[in-house]
């Protein structure tokens, strides 16, 4: 199966430019997540692979095939719609096998293939009902099955979660995960959801404004975001920014001062930094402990306690007034007013320069 | 529950329905039995009534003018009604676009809508006028000889039902255009990634998708073309030999000419029968839910 190549594309609804100079290259069996937030472009993107908006400028190549100027038929891409998209005025057979009839293929191969994809989907019981008389789950894999019947060179899925609930949601991930291991084509999944991003993905490109902020595998984008967008928007609850300062240091990593007061001494390299003095401290919750006064590098007031079972979540009010959020077990004792001594474990710190790149400790030094 | 105060504001709801009441059985109700009631009488307008029973309707099915004028509208229903519905709906399937021209052709199209009836049978007594009349001078030109078409027993209701095509082509045409704006485009992309051509595309999800306002047209239409009158009265006056005169022009002539009004209403009371008939049709259609 071959991998696709997005070479500087371009999209542009007269004045505003909504896809600006993309370029990305997705691996044979690739599972490739397009991630951002709402009106980022990845949907758009992803509509120009599939050939539903036109490109503007740049080439799109699947294989050897340049693709970019090819009717949607003709790119042997499949697509699953959020809104399923499925014929209400057909069976679920004939929704699975009208691709196949316009493309002339044998009716042989078509009852062949409907019959082998419905048995791998479970919804053989369902083939001679139409879209309005299943739910809305059963719809779902109707609409994955007309996508596997064509046995495309790459699938494409624009949202195909988010209109179902919360725990159909859970399971149909692990089902698109578990087909992606049976199928061979790679396939190009959107999504505004990390946790979906994260659980499926091989790689993730996170996507802002128009533009690929990151390519990364699920940990690198959690551990090494390239920007503070990227930091922000990937990870539950959002990484704590504190203005920082850099200060003086002699083992040669970066160490910074809050603006409390507080030092903080984290395992970026120093000389990896750029001359600008204007830094932002990003450090995850869980990198953030609560702790008696004293013990940590500065303290505050809980100034809110969110309980979630496996852990609880401390907005501690540091003396400058910055919030920062904390991780504490399950079964914290910290009650809302409680004051709190605060531990920075700088070395999962990451400093973010005035052009918003991200800066992170060099991997397997020191501790 | 049954204390004084609940009955008397039981009572006092009936005040909020008599306004509709009031007018139902006013307009409504007491007209539909008084026509029913005349019906059966040999009335005029002068106050002689004498009861008849069904004589009227014994009558009606002797009367060669009366079946005749059952015949023309029904011949006139089928002229028209599949020409409204499929010409609509090729204009609303050409100009379901949000081009700036197909904007003004739905406007110039809907436009005829607007006239009244004798604007309407005016300008195409002048196109069907035999002399000097618009297919006459193109005739002419060509050196044939002109074609009398409202003064021609088998060309007068065609030439009717023309005119009603272009002036009542608006109204499916805007049914079938709000239709057509119904259709998920999710369903044209999926169409179009499954290799579906244009007509293929029509046939398989655009032409099932509008199908409930394609029998919505068709009923609307039906009703609407049973009560043929302006047109036939204004350009032929139902004639030659009674060719064009349908079942409204036959009560009109003779409740309001003849003035034998309880034979006029027994007819109406057919004609009744025929569109509720259509209406029930309607209700239905509209009722059948489809499985979306």
């Amino acid at each position: 199966m071959p991998g696709i190549e997005l070479k500087n594309v371009s999209k542009t609804f007269g004045a505003a430019t909504v896809i600006d100079n993309v370029s990305l290259s997705v691996r044979p069996h690739e599972f490739m997540v397009f991630l951002g937030p709402s009106g980022c472009g990845k949907s758009t993107l992803l509509r120009m692979i599939a050939g539903l908006e036109s490109v503007d400028a740049g080439e799109i190549w699947i294989g050897d095939r340049r693709v970019d100027q090819l009717a949607p038929g003709d790119r042997r891409v499949a697509m699953v719609f959020q809104h399923y998209a499925l014929y209400p005025h057909m069976t679920v057979r004939q929704n699975m096998s009208f691709g196949l009839r316009n493309v002339r293929l044998a009716e042989a191969e078509i009852v062949k293939r409907v019959a082998a994809v419905a048995k791998m989907l479970e919804i053989e019981h369902l083939l001679d009902r139409k879209p309005g008389q299943i739910s809305g789950g059963q719809r779902q894999r109707v609409a994955i099955g007309r996508a596997i019947v064509k046995e495309p060179q790459l699938f494409l899925f624009d949202e195909p979660l988010s209109n179902l609930d919360a725990a159909l949601r859970v399971r149909t991930r692990l089902e698109i995960a578990q087909l992606h291991q049976r199928i061979e084509a790679a396939i190009i999944f959107v999504t505004h959801d990390q946790v979906e991003a994260m659980t499926l993905a091989h790689r993730i490109v996170v996507m802002n404004n128009r533009r690929i902020e990151q390519i990364g595998t699920p940990m690198e984008i959690y551990s090494r975001p390239a920007t503070s967008f990227v930091a922000g928007f990937v990870g539950t609850p959002t990484m704590n920014f504190v203005p920082a300062s850099l200060v003086e240091s002699t083992n040669g990593f970066a160490s910074v001062r809050l603006p409390d007061g507080t030092l903080v001494h984290t395992k970026i390299d120093k000389t990896a930094l750029p001359t600008s003095q204007s830094f932002k401290l990003g450090i995850r919750a869980e990198c953030v402990d609560v702790c008696a006064i004293g013990e940590g590098q500065t303290a505050g007031t809980a100034h809110f306690v969110e309980r979630l079972g496996d852990r609880t979540l401390i907005y501690v009010r540091l003396s400058d007034g910055t919030t920062v959020v904390a991780e504490d077990a399950g079964d914290s004792p910290v009650q809302l007013n409680d004051h709190v001594g605060v531990k920075f474990n700088g070395a999962s710190a990451h400093l973010f320069d005035d052009q918003e790149r991200g800066y992170h400790a060099v991997p397997d030094v020191g501790a | 529950m049954a204390s004084p105060t609940s009955k008397d504001s039981r009572w006092s709801n009936v005040l909020y329905v008599a306004p509709y009441l009031f007018l139902f059985v006013t307009l409504l109700l007491y007209p539909l039995l008084a026509g029913f009631w005349l019906s059966l009488h040999k009335a005029d307008f002068f106050g002689g009534s004498r009861f008849v029973g069904l004589q009227n309707f014994v009558r009606l099915f002797n009367d060669k003018v009366f079946v005749g004028a059952v015949g023309n509208t029904f011949y006139f229903i089928l002229l028209t009604v599949p020409a409204l519905a499929l010409i609509g709906l090729g204009l609303a399937l050409a100009l379901n676009r949000a081009t700036r021209r197909a904007a003004l052709l739905r406007g110039v199209f809907f436009a005829s809508s607007v006239l009244s009836v004798t604007i309407v049978t005016l300008l195409w007594r002048v196109v069907f006028a035999p002399d000097g009349g618009f297919i006459a001078n193109v005739l002419n030109y060509f050196g044939r000889p002109s074609i009398p078409f409202l003064s021609t027993e088998s060309l007068a209701l065609p030439a009717i039902a023309i005119t009603t095509i272009w002036w009542c082509i608006g109204l499916p045409m805007m049914l079938f255009l709000a239709a057509l704006q119904q259709v998920p485009r999710e369903l044209y992309e999926a169409a179009a990634l499954d290799n579906a051509g244009r007509w293929k595309t029509l046939w398989h999800v655009t032409l099932p998708s509008i199908r409930r306002t394609f029998a919505l047209v068709v009923i609307i239409e039906v009703v609407l073309q049973f009560q043929l009158f302006g047109q036939a009265q204004l350009m032929t006056l139902g004639g030659p030999n009674n060719a064009s005169r349908p079942m409204v022009l036959f009560i009109y002539d003779v409740g309001f000419v003849r003035w034998d009004v309880g034979y006029a209403v027994a007819a109406g009371q057919i004609l009744f029968g025929l569109i509720l008939i259509a209406a029930l049709a309607q209700y239905l259609v509209a009722r059948r839910k489809e499985a979306f």
